[in-house]
């Protein structure tokens, strides 16, 4: 049942999802521009500040994500949809699961298109070793989403929720950020250092199951008023 | 383990909004048979108590029993027992009328196809079943909403203004349907500001405000006025 439901959640968010193409588009454009300037800012003559191209990739991952997160329970607000969500007999954390892989799944669209964009951009040998940064990427946004849709559900009610959401998500993700950031440095050296990449992969893993675990546990009494 | 249950009550059951109080030491019981229109002035507890009993919202302090048990008893079966129709519709704007049907019977563990086409025929709104919800007017909504809520056979109904928007045809419609369900065996509990429809309708009255409730009684023709000397009175 747990699993159905989050997979009916899932399936409900990608149907909207692709007839309003509201959170890909925003998400996407914000995600691109914020790469192009930096581009713009940092690429002269074709020399490029070391390490940039692992900061902008997760920053624009960051950014782009906490739009994301507004967005998805904004949704959910606007007909107080959520309140018919939290009815259903199935337990809370199911909707947290489903919400949880519909902004992944969006994020990793998005690096889908960012990753070639700073690879361009930034002359950047993102794909000298695929696995390890698809394992980074997959890590650090499970990361990211997990506490970023926790927190998104808990604001939802709050009018000051667009404020809130950043202040509280930035602090708390980011050790995700210099965790996918000093991981994929790694990765862009000469030498691509696979056991440093592995070592962020792991701690990444860790947080993910660490805040996934708190999450799971805190939902439901988050939810109820 | 019975999964049935013929009673919901409400013993000294308050809820606070930090210092403000919207629900005040209210007690009241609805039996299988009921419906309880919970009538009041704006901003009386009404929506407060329904979220409660609707285990959307826990109380400050006191207790809520579903039959003879409270919702930490029953667990998430409980929530396949109640059916709610709230202010706000509970639909998805983007999503057609049999696309939001479909996904809440599923999210209910029903055999969609039969139990979705069923309630657009009872809504009225087979013809337009593959039209997004945005395009629809209240009253189309409002009778998508209420048959929403009602999908899964929920023992104990829950309403929030029932007859928002809805024509004089609809509203009887509406009503027929609320009678039956008690006939049948539902508790319902219905907060209205339509006094005339509840007039009839409503076999008990529960007046709130300020949080409190007021009075608790059988519902006799002649409502308003009733509804009057009593909110004059307090």
């Amino acid at each position: 049942m747990f699993a159905k439901v989050a997979l009916l959640v899932l399936r409900k968010d990608v149907v909207i999802e692709a007839k309003s193409f509201e959170m890909f588009s925003t998400t996407l454009f914000f995600a691109v521009s914020c790469v192009l300037v930096f581009a713009f800012a940092l690429v002269r003559d074709g020399t490029i500040v070391a390490d940039a191209a692992a900061g902008i990739l997760w920053i624009a991952i960051a950014f782009a994500g906490t739009l994301a997160l507004g967005r998805t329970f904004e949704r959910e607000r606007y007909a107080e949809t959520l309140r018919a969500l939290l009815l259903a007999p199935a337990p809370r954390a199911a909707i947290y699961v489903g919400k949880l892989l519909g902004i992944v799944l969006l994020l990793a669209v998005a690096e889908a298109a960012l990753v070639p964009l700073v690879t361009l951009l930034f002359s950047a040998p993102l794909f000298a070793r695929p696995l390890l940064l698809a394992g980074l990427l997959l890590a650090g946004t499970v990361g990211f989403a997990a506490v970023g849709t926790l927190f998104a559900a808990m604001l939802v009610r709050s009018r000051t929720r667009d404020v809130m959401l950043p202040i509280l998500l930035y602090p708390i993700t980011v050790p995700v950020i210099i965790a996918g950031v000093r991981g994929t440095a790694a990765l862009l050296e000469a030498s691509p250092d696979e056991p440093v990449a592995r070592m962020w992969i792991a701690l990444l893993a860790a947080f993910d199951v660490v805040f996934i675990t708190l999450a799971l546990w805190t939902f439901e009494p988050l939810m109820t008023e | 383990m019975s999964a049935a249950f013929d009673r919901v009550h409400l013993d000294d059951v308050s809820r606070h909004f930090g210092r403000r109080r919207a629900v005040s030491h209210v007690t009241f019981s609805a039996r299988s048979g009921d419906i309880v229109g919970l009538l009041g002035p704006n901003g009386a507890g009404k929506s407060t108590l329904i979220s409660m009993i609707a285990t959307l919202a826990k109380p400050t302090s006191g207790d809520i029993r579903y039959g003879d048990r409270r919702a930490s008893e029953w667990g998430p079966a409980l929530r396949s027992r109640i059916g709610l129709l709230a202010h706000e519709l509970h639909l998805y704007p983007e999503l057609s009328a049999r696309q939001n049907l479909t996904f809440f019977a599923n999210l209910y563990g029903l055999n969609a196809a039969a139990a979705v086409e069923a309630a657009l025929d009872r809504a009225g709104l087979t013809e337009r079943a593959a039209d997004p919800v945005m395009d629809f007017s209240r009253g189309m909504r409002q009778r998508l909403a209420l048959e929403r809520a009602l999908l899964h056979g929920p023992k104990l109904v829950l309403m929030d203004e029932p007859f928002t928007g809805l024509d004089d045809a609809a509203a009887g419609m509406v009503s027929q349907r609320l009678r039956r369900l008690a006939a049948d065996g539902c508790i319902v509990l219905m907060a209205t500001h339509d006094l005339d429809l509840a007039d009839g309708l409503v076999t008990r009255v529960a007046l709130v405000r300020g949080g409190k409730l007021l009075s608790d009684e059988r519902a006799d023709p002649g409502l308003r006025a009733r509804y009057r000397a009593l909110v004059d009175r307090s």
